[in-house]
């Protein structure tokens, strides 16, 4: 207790600013060089000599409560140490800043527990990994394929951005997840909805987390006429919806997704939620009739409340080019937090896979058999919508 | 069975690389060389002959030599190398009229073999991710070298009709790039600083020099007529290519970059002409299975290895932070290497 630290506050006595300057401020000054206060401290210095004899003199009750209160202050006595202790610089503010004195042990060990926390036991090649990854994307030592997908960035950067927004945000169910082969091309056809397209990489996201395989998207040339979007849209896999490239990923063996309703899905008002608009002509599947792979209809719940599309400004479309501008309950009134989603509660589910392996493939040129399959895919997507629809509680649980 | 070839467009250095080349080539006699200017450097066993393919000329070479194989290389995609855009124009079209005209008047003629390139397929974003040969641009070019490339292929298609004893093989090449080729893309890479169009990344491959003349000398050897793509394997973003290279690099929106690049044409330091912004912007894939099943070519190099090479005849970037960054990155760890050995 004796050679306890003094912890410094404010200037310890000592006339100024509190700052370490040893010059004092004006004010200060006019307190403290004044010689009468000088007096004064001498008087309080040389109390407690007087004060011996006069205890001597009291009777022992009064000894007795003086007893008590100088053993209920007992701090009383370090005041004595720090005279004895050597004087410390004045503390200066950048003493007290919030890191100061921290050693350079500590901040290891603090780092260390931080990876420890974020990537587990495992921290070390975690971290190794990471900084391996850091090292090629500097480099540019990397590979894309002929669409310009990366993996590397996909599954390490977006995958992960988009994942809590997947589980915490709308809470995606899935269901039939075992209808998705395992390898092998297939062609998920799915109903489209939500203003913005979450319901494609909401999608994306539960097939790479459930099955481990990459979806890949076909999107509008809008799409990739935009900046940034079409640089993300082609570096996350997906490429331009069009017969050409379709079957080239098919014939590859991926696992193609499709919006067959495209612009008139996605944008349509929010009175006609869960309809299916027109399957545009059928080329999906044709696609997938001149590859053979199976078709996967895929119904998607909970997206179409995320964005209520109230009204359209179809003047400022124009003007810019785009197929709409929404107006929600939000946006644009309040304006950047009108972009945040409704946390609607999402339900997926994949349907039976309809072959067309064993449907010959010339059949693509006989449009009576593809528009009968469109109709087939259509109207499986919207019972599945119906009966998803019926089972659902509320929009939000 | 000798054979006589005649190469166009021989002043320049690829052209000039591939006659020297084939002249070495067993099986060709002679090689002819023909161009307005006499070609710089070593011609090997070349002969020249200045002859301007703008004039009929051109069909009393072929006459008089006795040519059986056309070669035609003389399409330049830059107007500064030729002096301006109607120069350039008049050396691409009206050259490739008259060199064709001569041809289908010379019996002797047998084989021709024309370099175009993959730009006549545009590049919008309206694209298929990879073109075959059936297809065409999305939007017909209405200027530039482009349009120049989709005429002279139109000549060709007309003079394969007209003299269909003729075997006729266009072949469309990615850009090339080598430590010695001089081209819109190379002089692009090698600017100091080099302006990248916001908000996009283009999907890229190129074609190494090397591979350029064993395709050419494949196509005069081999006998296959009809149209192929060439390119290296594999793709390169335009931000990886330039993360390759260590090139500084300032992302400015299309249009700017559009002005700048006539700033910089009008400066002789690049040459940006629109088609290649739109190629910078979005990018082009072209299918070369074609190359490989009905051609049964080869190439040497991939795109990545054919871009390494022209990377490392470059000198390195003396940018502070481009060499800061590649010193970082030459601190993190290669996971390809033991895992372990670095510390947080």
């Amino acid at each position: 207790m004796a050679d306890a630290e003094i912890i410094p506050i404010g200037t310890r006595g000592r006339p100024g600013r509190g700052t370490g300057s040893p010059k004092p401020s004006s004010a200060a000054r006019s307190l403290a060089a004044k010689p009468a206060p000088k007096a004064a401290s001498k008087g309080a210095a040389t109390k407690p000599r007087r004060a011996t004899p006069r205890r001597t003199s009291k009777p022992a009750a009064v000894d007795a409560i003086e007893q008590v209160t100088t053993e209920a202050v007992p701090p009383a006595a370090p005041p004595s140490a720090p005279p004895s202790a050597p004087p410390r610089p004045a503390a200066t503010t950048a003493d007290r800043g919030p890191l100061a004195g921290i050693a350079p042990d500590v901040w290891l060990s603090m780092l260390q527990g931080a990876a420890r926390e974020v990537w587990g036991e495992q921290w070390e090649p975690q971290l190794a990994q990471l900084l391996a990854v850091l090292r090629r994307r500097l480099t540019g030592d990397y590979e894309v394929d002929e669409f310009g997908f990366d993996p590397e960035v996909t599954e390490k950067l977006t995958l992960a951005l988009l994942r809590p927004i997947a589980e915490k945000w709308f809470r995606v169910e899935v269901r039939g997840i075992e209808n998705i082969p395992a390898e092998g091309g297939a062609l998920i056809v799915s109903n489209h909805s939500g203003t913005v397209p979450l319901d494609a990489l909401m999608t994306t996201v539960a097939v790479h987390d459930n099955t481990g395989r990459f979806l890949r998207l076909l999107g509008a040339d809008l799409v990739f006429r935009m900046p940034f979007i079409g640089e993300m849209a082609r570096r996350g896999g997906a490429t331009l919806a069009c017969n050409e490239d379709a079957e080239r990923m098919l014939r590859r063996g991926d696992l193609v997704g499709v919006w067959p309703e495209g612009f008139k899905g996605i944008g349509k008002p929010f009175s006609q939620r869960y309809k299916l608009q027109r399957f545009g002509r059928g080329g999906f599947v044709g696609a997938a009739l001149r590859t053979g792979v199976p078709i996967i209809p895929l119904s998607v719940v909970g997206a179409e409340e995320t964005y209520p599309l109230v009204g359209n400004i179809p003047s400022l479309a124009r003007l810019l080019g785009v197929p709409y501008i929404p107006v929600t309950p939000f946006f644009p009134w309040l304006g950047p937090l009108g972009l945040v989603p409704l946390p609607s509660k999402w339900l997926l589910e994949f349907g039976e896979p309809i072959r067309t392996d064993e449907i010959d493939a010339g059949a693509a040129d006989d449009p009576m058999l593809v528009f009968h399959l469109t109709d087939q895919v259509r109207e499986t997507i919207q019972q599945t919508l119906y009966n998803l629809l019926m089972k659902r509680e509320s929009v939000w649980r | 069975m000798g054979r006589v070839a005649l190469v166009t467009g021989v002043s320049r250095d690829l052209g000039r690389r591939f006659a020297r080349c084939l002249a070495a080539t067993d099986g060709i006699d002679r090689v002819i060389g023909v161009d307005v200017v006499p070609p710089r450097g070593d011609v090997g066993a070349m002969s020249f002959i200045r002859a301007d393919i703008r004039t009929p000329v051109i069909a009393k070479v072929i006459a008089k030599e006795d040519v059986d194989t056309v070669v035609h290389m003389s399409v330049i995609a830059t107007p500064g190398s030729a002096g301006g855009r109607g120069t350039m124009k008049e050396l691409n079209v009206i050259g490739t009229m008259q060199l064709l005209a001569a041809c289908q008047k010379a019996p002797s003629v047998q084989h021709l073999v024309v370099k175009s390139t993959s730009t006549v397929y545009g590049a919008s974003s309206r694209d298929p991710a990879m073109f075959t040969e059936e297809m065409g641009p999305r939007r017909n070019p209405r200027s530039g070298f482009s349009k120049d490339a989709a005429e002279i292929e139109g000549y060709v298609r007309g003079f394969a009709r007209r003299r269909p004893d003729v075997r006729v093989t266009l072949l469309r090449l990615a850009n090339v790039v080598g430590p010695h080729v001089v081209s819109p893309m190379t002089s692009y890479f090698r600017l100091p600083v080099v302006p990248t169009v916001l908000g996009y990344d283009a999907r890229m491959q190129f074609v190494h020099q090397d591979d350029l003349d064993r395709v050419l000398r494949h196509a005069v050897l081999a006998d296959v007529p009809g149209t192929f793509n060439i390119a290296g394997d594999g793709f390169l973003m335009l931000s990886q290519a330039l993360r390759r290279l260590q090139r500084a690099t300032v992302p400015l929106p299309g249009f700017a970059v559009g002005q700048l690049g006539s700033v910089l044409r009008q400066a002789r330091l690049a040459d940006f002409s629109p088609e290649q912004l739109s190629f910078l912007t979005f990018g082009r894939g072209i299918d070369t299975t074609r190359m490989r099943t009905e051609l049964g070519f080869e190439p040497d190099y991939t795109t990545a290895e054919a871009f390494a090479d022209f990377a490392s005849s470059m000198p390195a970037s003396s940018r502070i932070s481009e060499r800061a960054l590649a010193g970082l990155a030459d601190l993190l760890p290669d996971d390809r290497g033991p895992v372990g050995a670095t510390r947080g």
